[in-house]
């Protein structure tokens, strides 16, 4: 529904081409996570990527966990864990595995925030941020290892 | 009294490193305080990832016992049968 808007979202992100890490996503995928985090808004919304990584460091989003945030703040979130060891299980039946996961800052810009870092479970997770502080919502996907963090291109498929 | 049997415990990702790179550990006890004793035994590198200081769980640890969260199971005292799994889980939170 948003398709031509995401393409240039998209787009925006893959100005950091030269970064090794990709984040490759659908449309459908991207409409959903979007479309929850406005559903969450103004409370932060979250939620879990599974799918497939590849050498050289490609990760393709193959399903899409909507989660909910158990924190129900504007400020934090929390992944329902329920939901994270469903999600787990999920993708691990389907030959996949989780590769990340997603959630919004609705005031302000779709960067890992210090809390984001120190909190990161995974070096291996990408970590998408939606943003809602503008009328038009940005998605950004960040990795994070070692306290530090580097943006990836997020390509839309 | 019978030797409790091991019973697996999954391991996420970023507790692999201190279990020589396992998954998965087979650990033994009749609560999860005490598989997580012998867990601890077999890779001291997992205590403080584990717990605090005080020996309670670390507040970002989510640990289910096969679909359950110990938290209202009685946490380290809940009881662990031979056919059970322990699955940590890192929560998954930020803001």
């Amino acid at each position: 529904m948003f398709g031509s808007r995401w393409t240039g979202l998209a787009g925006d992100t893959t100005r950091h081409g030269s970064f090794a890490d990709v984040l490759v996503i659908g449309k459908n995928f991207l409409d959903q996570m979007v479309c929850h985090c406005l559903d969450g808004y103004p409370l932060e919304a979250c939620g879990l990527l599974g799918g497939f990584v590849s050498e050289g460091g490609h990760a393709e989003v193959a399903g899409l966990y909507l989660t909910d945030n158990v924190a129900s703040s504007a400020r934090i979130y929390e992944v329902d864990p329920g939901a994270f060891l469903r999600a787990d299980r999920e993708a691990e039946a389907g030959g996949g595995q989780l590769i990340g996961v997603y959630h919004s800052h609705t005031h302000t810009e779709g960067k890992p925030s210090p809390t984001d870092v120190a909190q990161a479970p995974d070096p291996g997770w990408h970590y998408v941020l939606v943003s809602l502080r503008d009328v038009h919502p940005s998605v950004r996907s960040w990795r994070i290892e070692g306290g530090k963090i580097s943006e990836e291109p997020v390509v839309l498929q | 009294m019978e030797k409790p049997v091991p019973v697996d415990v999954r391991l996420p990702n970023i507790l692999r490193p201190a279990a020589g790179g396992q998954a998965t550990v087979a650990a033994a006890g009749d609560t999860v305080g005490e598989v997580f004793d012998d867990l601890i035994r077999q890779h001291p590198g997992l205590r403080e990832q584990l717990l605090t200081s005080d020996g309670e769980i670390h507040r970002h640890l989510n640990i289910f016992l096969n679909d359950d969260d110990i938290r209202y199971l009685g946490k380290l005292g809940a009881k662990v049968g031979e056919t059970d799994t322990l699955t940590l889980m890192p929560a998954v939170a930020g803001g």
